[in-house]
């Protein structure tokens, strides 16, 4: 069994320069163990691979039961450059949402 | 006139009158209240943000300030173009209408305007302000200045400094430079405060600094007073997205629900002289404020958690506690941050070229193989015209524009083909959506829809650190006092 991580948490990405941050926040502080355990650095760069040269980074925000990742060279250039229709970024919160991982059940 | 005169020297916050009606909307407001705590509201958090929710938040938020974030990245770049053309613009156009509709209510109430809209020209918006309380018969109300962002002439002979971007030298850029503006702190903008002008206007100004800077002011908040400086920078960076915390940029349906969203309503944050904040919401409006909210935004464009720059200190947000104290209202506490760096951060405008995109559109039976074989032909018609791009782009868009292309994805009922391309040559521009919009009569069977083609200029940013001695913020009164 899997789960998305849209089934565990909420989302938002942002941007600055041509790095994307997205933010992960568990809807139940008990699945925070299971995220950092299953939402690894390498999950997260295999999702936007074809998005973002990378690298990722995951910064752990336990009293917040949320993490950051933040994705380099993800933003085609940046705002001020890109050909993108989505300039900044702002959907690919979605593709974070999307990645499976086990069911932490 | 009579309302200037109550303006002269140091506005006092009034004390709250509030209606039986008002008294309804905001219980806990006015129970929580001392004088030992001032209200500041966000008003605008980019300049195309929604105009109205703001004025609601004047009329019945009961805010001592009401603070306008409205400048990205390029728009002081934009902004100086405009003024290169025409001395006495460059300053946000959306001041004039942004300051008509609340400008009645704010001198009303005595409630003071902090805003970037100076962008460009400060000045020059300071003069446009002036003249809208003028015309709307509220007087002479005089606005206090914030100047000296503008480093242009500065980092012309700095030209070995390095680009945060990529570690090339400004040198680089140099020739095609349209502006470069350091981001101000909340300092200068609290001592534009302490004149006693109802209206402040900076050009770049770091956007939590924007709203550290009344906190500072009405409390004496000193840049060494770290816990402070940390709490209000964090409820400036909660407050800087307006509706980002009361349910914009946030539902999901049957999942993240947000009542009434149609009227969402802007922030504010009750601080107290101790640093204390909470978060709350113009009183009867739509939307949520809640711990989650709160956390998206709070984690919105940070990159290590710990060490979020602005020009007043580096705030860590990984101790930050968020918890729900009422409804839409939510306390943030343990706000933490070391001292600021030593350096400003400069945003260099540069002409970068050219965009041009074109879009047109199939449906129906083999919709993407059309779609794909039309933008194959529009790419060798630009060949076989010699045009070069720096970069290139198809979207299908209803398939790929917002994630590209993933094996796996299946094929939509239609799709609309976007093709776009940035180069130094205008024609070349030009060129894409021309060849795309033939797709009507010179492509494969169907199409539909197509668009004007569309050509704008690429006003790219980078980004240098300035040595803060270098840089001379200063405040200037426009008006009498």
């Amino acid at each position: 069994m899997s789960v998305r991580v849209y089934d565990l948490a909420h989302s938002r990405a942002g941007d600055k320069g041509n790095t994307s941050n997205i933010s992960v926040i568990c809807y139940d502080a008990h699945h925070w163990e299971h995220l950092e355990r299953e939402l690894t650095e390498e999950r997260v760069a295999d999702a936007f691979g074809h998005l973002a040269k990378g690298p990722v980074r995951r910064y752990s925000l336990r009293n917040l039961k949320a993490f950051n990742f933040v994705i380099e060279n993800a933003l085609g250039g940046g705002v001020t450059v890109s050909l993108a229709q989505d300039i900044h970024g702002k959907s690919y919160s979605n593709v974070m949402l999307a990645i499976e991982l086990p069911d932490p059940k | 006139m009579d309302h200037a005169k109550v303006l002269i020297g140091r506005p006092r916050r009034l004390a709250p009158k509030l209606t039986s009606k008002q008294l309804e909307e905001t219980p806990v407001r006015s129970s929580m209240r001392s004088k030992d705590a001032v209200r500041v509201g966000a008003g605008a958090g980019t300049s195309d943000d929604r105009l109205l929710p703001a004025l609601e938040l004047a009329q019945r938020g009961d805010i001592d300030y009401l603070v306008f974030e409205c400048l990205a990245e390029r728009t002081v770049s934009r902004e100086n173009l405009s003024r290169s053309k025409d001395p006495d613009q460059g300053y946000s156009p959306s001041l004039h209408a942004r300051l008509r509709m609340v400008l009645p209510t704010c001198i009303k109430k005595n409630i003071r305007i902090v805003s970037n809209m100076g962008a460009a020209n400060p000045l020059g918006g300071a003069r446009a302000a002036r003249k809208e309380a003028a015309d709307l018969g509220l007087g002479d109300v005089a606005v206090a200045v914030v100047l000296g962002d503008d480093v242009s002439s500065l980092v012309k002979h700095k030209g070995d400094l390095r680009l945060i971007e990529n570690g090339e030298p400004l040198e680089s850029i140099l020739p095609k430079m349209i502006s470069a503006n350091a981001y101000l702190g909340a300092d200068v903008v609290c001592e534009a405060l302490n004149t006693g002008a109802p209206i402040v206007l900076s050009g770049r100004v770091a956007d939590p600094s924007l709203f550290l800077a009344p906190m500072m002011h009405e409390f004496g908040w000193a840049y060494d007073d770290l816990p402070k400086i940390a709490q209000g920078t964090a409820a400036g960076h909660l407050l800087e997205c307006t509706a980002s915390v009361t349910g914009g940029c946030f539902g999901w349906p049957d999942k993240k629900n947000v009542p009434d969203l149609a009227r969402n309503g802007y922030p504010f944050a009750d601080v107290k002289a101790d640093g204390g904040i909470v978060i709350g919401k113009t009183p009867g409006s739509g939307g949520r404020l809640d711990v989650m909210t709160c956390t998206e935004q709070l984690i919105y464009e940070i990159h290590d958690p710990t060490a979020y720059i602005t020009p007043d200190c580096v705030l860590d947000i990984s101790t930050i506690a968020l918890t729900q104290e009422a409804r839409d209202r939510v306390r943030v506490a343990n706000a933490t941050a070391r001292p600021a760096t030593p350096t400003y951060k400069v945003n260099v405008g540069y002409a970068d070229g050219y965009i041009g995109e074109g879009e047109v559109s199939y449906g129906g039976i083999d919709a993407v193989a059309r779609a794909k074989w039309a933008a194959e032909i529009v790419k060798e018609r630009l060949k076989l015209q010699g045009f070069l791009y720096d970069d290139f782009r198809v979207d299908l868009i209803g398939m790929s524009s917002l994630h590209d292309q993933v094996e796996s994805r299946i094929e939509p009922y239609e799709v609309r083909l976007r093709m776009a391309g940035r180069t130094h040559d205008r024609k070349a521009a030009h060129a894409i959506g021309f060849e795309v919009r033939a797709m009507h009569m010179h492509g494969p069977g169907g199409a539909g829809g197509a668009c004007e083609p569309r050509v704008r200029d690429v006003l790219a940013v980078k980004s240098v650190l300035l040595p803060k001695s270098m840089v001379n913020p200063q405040v200037v009164v426009e008006g009498k006092l």
